[in-house]
Order: C-alpha cells, then sequence, then structure tokens
C-alpha cells in the first residue's frame, strides 16, 4: 500500500494510511483556503475534521476526495496518487471505492428513497432488482424502511439524512465522506445519525472523513484534526 | 468573576499564577499583588496574606529567589525573582490540560493570560485543552451509545456542559490577537 509512497507517514494509531494528504494547497482567486494540510487516515478510522467556519474543512476534503485538484501538494488513495489518475480513473473511485454525505440537498428528488439509494449501484452496473433489494436492506439498517416508496420531498431532514448515509453507504465504500452531516439536524436527529453511520461504518470497516464543526458530533470519532487558517493539524500528539 | 475566586480557594492556581506573573521581571510582593488584581482579581482582590505565604512557599521550593530586601526588613521589603526551576513550573502547568470540570473557564482564562504575558504559544494551550475535553466527551458518547435512558441523560448532562466549554475554548481561540493586545497594553 503506501509504504511505496513518497512519503510514508503513518496514523497516530499505528495503523497504515490507506488515505494519505500531504502538503495540500488550494487558493481560490485571492483566498488561500488550505496552505500546507497534511492529513493520514487508516481503514476503519473514524477522524472528526474540525475547525471554524471558512477554515478550509470542505475545501481538505474535496481534495482528499479527488473533487478538487489541490494546486500544490499530494493525495494518495492505497498508495495510488490521485493527481496520476485520469479524470474518469477519478470519478471510478469516486462512484466505488467513496460514499459521501452532505448537510442536505443530495437526494435526487424525482427518485423515491429506495431509488435514490440504489443509483450508487445502478451506477457501476448491478441489475435494477439486485439494486433494489440490497437498497431496501440498507433503509432497514438506516431505520427508514418505512420510507422507501417516498420521495425525497415526501420525508423529513432526519429521515432525508438516514437515507443518504443509507445510500452513502450501500457500495460498501472504503472511505465515507460526510461534511456536516447533522448540520442541519436538531440534536435528537443528528445523534442519531451519528450512531446509525458510525455503527454502519465500523460494520464495514470504512475509513470515516467526518468533518464537523461541533464538539458532540466530534465525540463520535476516534480522534480529530483541527483544520485552521488552511492548515491541519492532528491533535493525537498534543496530549 | 466570583468563579475565579471559587476556583482560586483551592490554592493550587494561585502560586502559578504569582509565578506566572513574575517571570516578567522581578517583582515585590505589592507589585506582584496589584498585577494579580489588575489582570485576574476584578471585584475580589487577593489578600496581602495570601501574596506572602505564597511567596515563602515559592522561596522554600526554589521556584523563586529573593534578588534583594531594602532596609526595614519585613517580607513587603522583598524583591522577588523567579529562577529556572520557576520558569519551567510555569510552563509545564500552562502546557498541561486541566481536568474538566465546571467552572473551568476561569483558570483557562488565567493560562491564556499567563501565557500571552509570557510569550507562550497560547493557541497551543486551547488546543491541548480542546483534545482533553474531547476525549471525556468520546468516553461519554460511548457510554451512552450502550446505555439505557437514564445513562444517556445523565451522559447528556455531562456533554453540554462539556461543550459550553468547548465553544468558549473556540470564541476565545478567535479573539487569542485581541486578547494578546489588551492585556499588553
Ligand atoms: N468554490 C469556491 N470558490 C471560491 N472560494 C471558495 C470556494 N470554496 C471555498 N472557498 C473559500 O475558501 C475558504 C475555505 O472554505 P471552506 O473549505 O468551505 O471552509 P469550511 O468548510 O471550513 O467552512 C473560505 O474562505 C471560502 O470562502
Ligand atoms: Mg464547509
Amino acid at each position: 500500500m503506501s509504504q511505496n509512497a513518497p512519503t510514508a507517514p503513518t496514523t497516530p494509531s499505528g495503523a497504515a494510511p490507506l488515505l494519505v494528504a500531504s502538503g495540500l494547497h488550494k487558493t481560490y482567486g485571492a483566498t488561500p483556503a488550505l496552505a500546507g494540510a497534511d492529513f493520514a487516515i487508516a481503514s476503519g478510522e473514524v477522524v472528526a475534521v474540525m475547525g471554524p467556519s471558512g477554515s478550509g474543512k470542505s475545501t481538505l476534503l474535496h481534495c482528499l476526495a479527488g473533487i478538487v485538484p489541490p494546486d500544490g501538494g499530494t493525495v494518495s488513495y492505497a498508495g495510488r496518487d490521485l493527481a496520476g489518475l485520469s479524470d474518469a480513473g477519478r470519478s471510478a473511485l469516486r462512484r466505488g471505492d467513496f460514499g459521501f454525505v452532505f448537510q442536505f440537498g443530495q437526494l435526487v428528488p424525482e427518485l423515491t428513497c429506495e431509488e435514490n439509494v440504489a443509483l450508487p449501484l445502478r451506477l457501476t452496473g448491478v441489475g435494477r432488482k439486485e439494486a433494489g433489494a440490497r437498497a431496501a436492506e440498507w433503509l432497514g439498517r438506516l431505520e427508514v424502511d418505512d420510507v422507501r416508496h417516498h420521495r425525497p420531498g415526501q420525508i423529513s431532514g432526519g429521515q432525508g439524512q438516514r437515507v443518504a448515509v443509507a445510500r452513502a453507504l450501500v457500495n460498501n465504500p472504503r472511505v465515507l465522506f460526510a461534511d456536516e452531516p447533522t448540520g442541519a439536524l436538531d440534536s435528537l436527529n443528528g445523534e442519531r445519525v451519528m450512531e446509525l453511520l458510525v455503527s454502519a461504518a465500523r460494520d464495514t470497516g470504512a475509513a470515516v472523513v467526518l468533518v464537523t464543526h461541533e464538539s458532540r458530533v466530534a465525540a463520535y470519532s476516534d480522534r480529530e484534526v483541527v483544520v485552521r487558517d488552511g492548515r491541519a493539524r492532528d491533535m493525537a500528539g498534543a496530549l | 468573576m466570583k468563579c475565579i475566586h471559587g476556583v482560586y480557594s483551592l490554592g493550587m492556581s494561585i502560586s502559578h499564577t504569582l509565578l506566572g506573573l513574575l517571570e516578567a521581571g522581578p517583582s515585590h510582593g505589592y507589585d506582584l499583588k496589584r498585577a494579580f488584581d489588575n489582570h485576574f482579581g476584578h471585584d475580589r482582590p487577593l489578600h496581602y496574606g495570601q501574596v506572602y505565604s505564597t511567596m515563602s512557599r515559592l522561596l522554600k521550593n526554589g521556584l523563586v529567589e529573593v534578588e534583594g530586601t531594602e532596609s526595614g526588613g519585613g517580607p513587603e521589603r522583598k524583591r522577588y525573582a523567579i529562577t529556572d526551576a520557576g520558569i519551567t513550573d510555569v510552563g509545564d502547568w500552562l502546557s498541561r490540560a486541566e481536568k474538566p470540570e465546571p467552572y473551568l473557564q476561569s483558570v483557562l482564562y488565567t493560562k491564556v493570560v499567563l501565557a500571552l504575558l509570557t510569550g507562550r504559544d497560547a493557541a497551543a494551550l486551547l488546543d491541548v485543552q480542546r483534545s482533553e475535553h474531547l476525549r471525556l466527551m468520546r468516553e461519554l458518547t460511548r457510554r451512552k451509545m450502550g446505555g439505557d435512558l437514564a445513562d444517556q441523560l445523565i451522559c447528556d448532562h455531562a456533554l453540554f456542559h462539556l461543550e459550553a466549554d468547548l465553544r468558549w475554548l473556540e470564541l476565545t481561540a478567535a479573539r487569542l490577537d485581541r486578547l494578546a493586545s489588551e492585556v499588553r497594553s
């Protein structure tokens, strides 16, 4: 794996990392969003990315996931430099190996919840019937099987986020990227979504990159990385 | 600022605070008291007695030394200076996370001000404390996930209080530059 990478850092737990970023820089116009950010996460780890609004958390997530190319620095996933992949290769990675949960607005409004969850499977060539069955199973795990046939506009915010988590995990991704997944929910719903998200990820062994500015959400992680002024600081060594 | 005295009555941090103030330069007991009251005393100033008993304990422990005594003799005539051991002691105290508990912010506030006054890294101090708070919050979250409703409610109470501390840490971190120029002026 990443033993061959130019820099082979380990995560604070000592495990070899699955996803590693070093020296990331990203500037939007005159705004430096990232100014030398490092990050590493191993399979099965849940890492909270914390920091004030505008500090560069989402930009870091977008670079790690190959959504946005950094201006400088490298991201390597399973030992491969993302910059060395073609656009098609990066898209395939995002569809096959990565899952995403955002704050809101990620479900396709014209599709039922079950069809939404089945979508990533359909995009990777899984047949309609099998995709539907696996989607139904994931909706059950997230305790929203009762809204299978509803459309996103007909369900609550908390239910919508559970459907989004089901959709993010249905492909068995090796990395789950969650950007403020509970940001639009009340405490009770947010908490339940976090419990379900983290326990489902633990079952599948996925690494979770959890962007949040809320400490009670970050408390579901194994460790935290704090982004301030575009730099990421791993707090495992702080004590 | 009543809570400051609630914590200072424990006696523990008053010596660290006086020691930290002394790091700026040698001082008489009276001037130390004034500096303390100025930064931390607010409506409840320190008693002279507390200053002198603290200084004699610090002297005995080798954390301060008497730099000179003016004629007249009494303790108020002594000019104290911090020793190398004293500087190390202040540094250790500032970089050590406090046990998360109610009214902690007064101790943390003191530490932040002293870090700024002595040119140490106040942001790092806040980071260390955040980690310590999150460590406890993780433990409570785990207990909550495995517990019954009573456990959940009890853990939630603690979690919301720790969250309040953390919000204060974040706000303070965002205002360090301003605080630095205020305490140094
Ligand atoms: N697509 C973009 N275009 C222009 N500026 C952006 C864009 N994305 C982020 N930024 C800027 O980069 C900085 C970091 O933003 P972001 O990564 O979204 O922070 P966070 O997620 O921590 O709130 C901010 O100043 C933001 O305004
Ligand atoms: Mg963001």
